[in-house]
């Protein structure tokens, strides 16, 4: 049984939002009777969790607790434009819009408070618990429900606020290329760790160890799961799927799960996640979008350890045992010769 | 997962108090007990079940549809074919004025992939819309297919779509969009080894647990509400108002948690014919890809094949780079012209390299429409790069890791596409990676900073 066994690595990077901008996304923030906050939005959550983060994002700005906070979307009679969930741009654009909204929502709430407390606006902040105090003397203080109360039904004013961002549109210049494709960058790099059946072709992934650079990880637990998540589909990627295995042969199309080849739970390796964070000058408090990136780099960490464990490259993706051992024939006819 | 707080610190405050909090996700209890709402779980009285006729051939003349025998089936409610649809001729991107116009709601002269939809068929029952389906006959005339990147761009090759004239983008830059910085030839010449090698891929399905639909509702307003899993609202709404001839008013679209996109619910393809299905009958109607549908219909990921050329240094400095990279977009632009236009953007890498010339096409063939997944434009791309970039090091002599050292952008590098670099962060994910995976390397690497060109 010759089970050889490599290691590989890669390095990568990822711009976060459409390519060349012109991207949109807006945002509403109010606030009810009682001092609760919607965010309403046209963004859809994908499953990734992008109602949570928008919460928490908006909580953070007003300085409220993330539970007052609902967020309303995916409803084109309510939410305003939203270009869509794709191309890493939910966290960074619809959380600019946010930020920008509860801004605005904060502003009004502080001014209602100072009116209420008789000081200047500026001279008030929010504990992040529901109460809004007087720097400097958090016994002169006022709850954000008191407050909303009063906006709403003494002094007339609507605790809300709109947000927009946009990156504006850059047009590539035709001869150079000359363009700017994004604002920020994440970056990664993975080792991976594989075991290549030389009389089989099969390659198990042994471990994957990434790190990431998102700028800001704005709630570490979602940030690990799509993390782990891509970390999983860059192997399915690498070794596994496609819907034409003999592209550009039509045949043999995949037509369901029973088909379309994936890993099961056994043929995951062991997953390492590490995260740094370099926050970048234009994100929600300097947050990144790691969503695609994560899953490209452990697609040639694990070709580049295929190589260092056998010696053979497959330059073609997925690397199926029928191509490994095709290319170790090769290796084997080569070394005979 | 550990969060390494040491790297960056200078830039960074961490005095947040709801940011960087592990809260639970609000709609966790609601997926994990059954209950989380999907659009699929409405049902209203009434409701059509819409199937679609597809085409059997990669490319042929279609000379006649005969829908007699459908129109007859028990339980058939309404058929619809492109003289139904009011602008059959569309392409999602010209939102934002990328044309030109290049595809039909239903086939009208001709079919071009394996797949196309022709006519819908629309009856009170899943099933026999499917069994009406059958019975619909469409008369072709066969014509040759272009099934490949190769075959596709010979100067004799069949026009697989004759809105473009010709079996590529054309780009304002040309017949792809072009990169130029420093001069790839002069490096080629002053490098000590040049490898030039070649990377491909197959499609890819972005295998959603839910599969691609809607169910629209015909209200008493006269507006049409459509419950979607799309990835993008307006996109949705603004196409189907397009191709509808319909003002945006009267169109209302209802999403919320999406069954797993990866970039396959991005496309424009069941909402226009079901809110038209539903004008016509004035009855709800149900519009949801089956999963061979999902797997063989809906895009995938596009095959992509890239050559990468490069001069290399004995000392470890790529001196130039050439990447010419070709996007299978099958019969259709969807977001290829989109995609090929960001792999541009993304080569040559996260690297520092003075000369490059780039060439990325987007190439149409005989074959599913291929659009946006996960990574679109880049995953591929990395592939080659970075395996290309391991066996540039293994030519030379050297550490893998360590070349990526020596050639990692940092802040202030001019990129390619002549943006200076800001906030890079590759050299610390190498360092970490270093330690985590114990694979060392040199001092002067651990001590490399993405902010500064010293050392």
């Amino acid at each position: 049984m010759a089970v050889k066994r490599g290691r590989g690595v890669a390095a990568v990077n990822y711009p976060t939002g459409m390519n060349l901008g012109g991207d949109p996304t807006q945002a509403l923030v109010h606030s009810t009777p009682t001092g609760s906050f919607m965010v309403t939005l046209s963004s859809v959550d994908l499953g990734q969790g992008l109602k949570q983060i928008m919460a928490q994002i908006c909580a953070e700005t007003i300085g409220v607790p993330t539970e007052s906070v609902t967020v309303d979307t995916a409803d084109t009679d309510t939410g305003p434009h939203c270009m869509g969930t794709f191309a890493s741009r939910g966290t960074h654009r619809a959380g600019n819009a946010v930020i920008q909204a509860a801004r605005e929502a904060r502003q009004v709430m502080l001014e209602v408070a100072a009116e209420e407390l008789e000081v200047n606006a500026s001279d008030l902040d929010t504990d992040g618990s529901g109460n809004i105090h007087v720097k400097g003397a958090p016994s002169r203080s006022i709850s954000i429900f008191d407050t909303a109360l009063a906006a709403h039904f003494k002094h007339g004013r609507s605790i809300s606020g709109r947000g927009m961002f946009l990156v504006p549109r850059s047009y590539p210049e035709t001869e150079t290329g000359a363009m700017k494709p994004s604002t920020c960058y994440a970056h990664a790099c993975t080792v991976a760790e594989v075991e290549v059946d030389e009389e089989t072709g099969e390659v198990v992934v042994l471990s994957v160890k990434n790190v990431f650079e998102i700028g800001r990880a704005l709630n570490p637990k979602m940030v690990e799961q799509q993390l782990v998540g891509g970390s999983w589909m860059g192997i399915s990627h690498a070794l596994y799927e496609t819907t034409e295995p003999y592209y550009p042969d039509r045949h043999h199309g995949a037509r369901d799960y029973n088909e379309y080849l994936m890993p099961g739970p056994g043929d995951l390796a062991e997953t390492e996640i590490a995260v740094l964070e370099r926050p970048s000058g234009d994100g929600p408090f300097g947050a990144k979008g790691p969503g695609e990136m994560c899953a490209n780099p452990q697609i040639p960490a694990v070709a580049n350890a295929i190589f260092d464990a056998v010696g053979v490259r497959v330059d073609t993706l997925p690397i199926t045992p029928e191509r490994v051992l095709r290319a170790l024939k090769q290796r084997d006819a080569g070394a005979a010769a | 997962m550990k969060l390494s707080k040491s790297y960056f610190a200078d830039e960074r405050t961490d005095d947040f108090v709801e940011i960087g909090q592990p809260r639970p996700r609000s709609d966790i209890r609601g997926h994990v007990t059954g209950r989380t709402a999907y659009f699929a779980d409405r049902t209203f009285p009434g409701l059509l079940h819409l199937k679609m006729v597809r085409s059997p051939h990669h490319h042929a003349r279609i000379r006649g549809i005969d829908t007699s025998e459908a129109e007859k089936h028990p339980g058939v409610a309404r058929i619809i074919t492109a003289k139904d649809v009011p602008q059959n001729l569309y392409t999602i991107l010209i939102l934002i004025q990328v044309g030109p116009e290049d595809e039909h709601v239903l086939a009208e002269d001709k079919v071009r992939w394996k797949g196309e939809a022709v006519v819908a068929v629309l009856a009170e029952t899943a099933r026999a819309a499917e069994e009406a389906a059958a019975k619909v006959k469409v008369d072709y005339e066969v014509l040759p297919a272009v099934l490949s990147i190769e075959e596709a761009l010979k100067p004799d090759a069949p026009i697989v779509n004759e809105h473009h004239g010709r079996n590529y983008y054309l780009y304002d830059s040309g017949e792809c969009r072009k990169v130029r910085f420093g001069d790839a030839e002069k490096g080629f010449a002053q490098a000590d080894h040049i490898l030039e090698e070649s990377y491909s891929s197959g499609p890819i399905e972005h295998a959603p647990l839910e599969t691609s639909g809607c169910i629209v509702t015909p209200e008493a307003n006269g507006r049409f509400t459509c419950y979607t899993n799309t990835q993008a609202m307006f996109f949705t709404l603004d196409n189907a108002s397009i191709i509808l001839q319909m003002p945006g008013h009267k169109l209302h679209m209802v999403g919320g948690t999406v069954g797993g996109g990866f970039g396959g619910k991005v496309d424009v393809t069941v909402e226009p014919v079901a809110i038209l299905a539903a004008k016509l009958t004035g009855r709800p109607v149900s519009f949801i890809y089956s999963r061979e549908e999902e797997m063989q219909v809906s895009s995938p990921r596009a095959a992509e094949k890239i050559v990468i050329k490069d001069g290399v240094m004995k000392d470890g400095r790529i001196v130039a780079r050439q990447v010419m990279a070709y996007i299978d977009a099958g019969a259709y632009s969807r977001h290829s012209p989109y995609g090929a236009q960001k792999s541009a953007a993304h080569f040559p890498g996260p690297y520092t390299i003075p000369n490059v010339a780039i060439d990325s096409y987007c190439v149409y063939t005989n074959r599913t429409p291929s659009s946006a997944m996960r990574g679109f434009g880049v995953t591929i791309g990395d592939f080659a790069l970075e395996v290309q970039t391991d066996k540039l090091a293994r030519l030379i002599g050297m550490d893998p890791l360590e070349f990526r050292f020596i050639n990692a952008y940092r802040d202030g590098d001019m990129k390619a596409h002549r943006q200076p670099t800001e906030g890079a962060a590759l050299i610390e994910c190498m360092q970490e990676a270093s330690v985590i995976a114990g694979w060392p390397v040199d001092e002067r690497f651990m001590k490399m900073s993405s902010q500064t060109r010293e050392g």
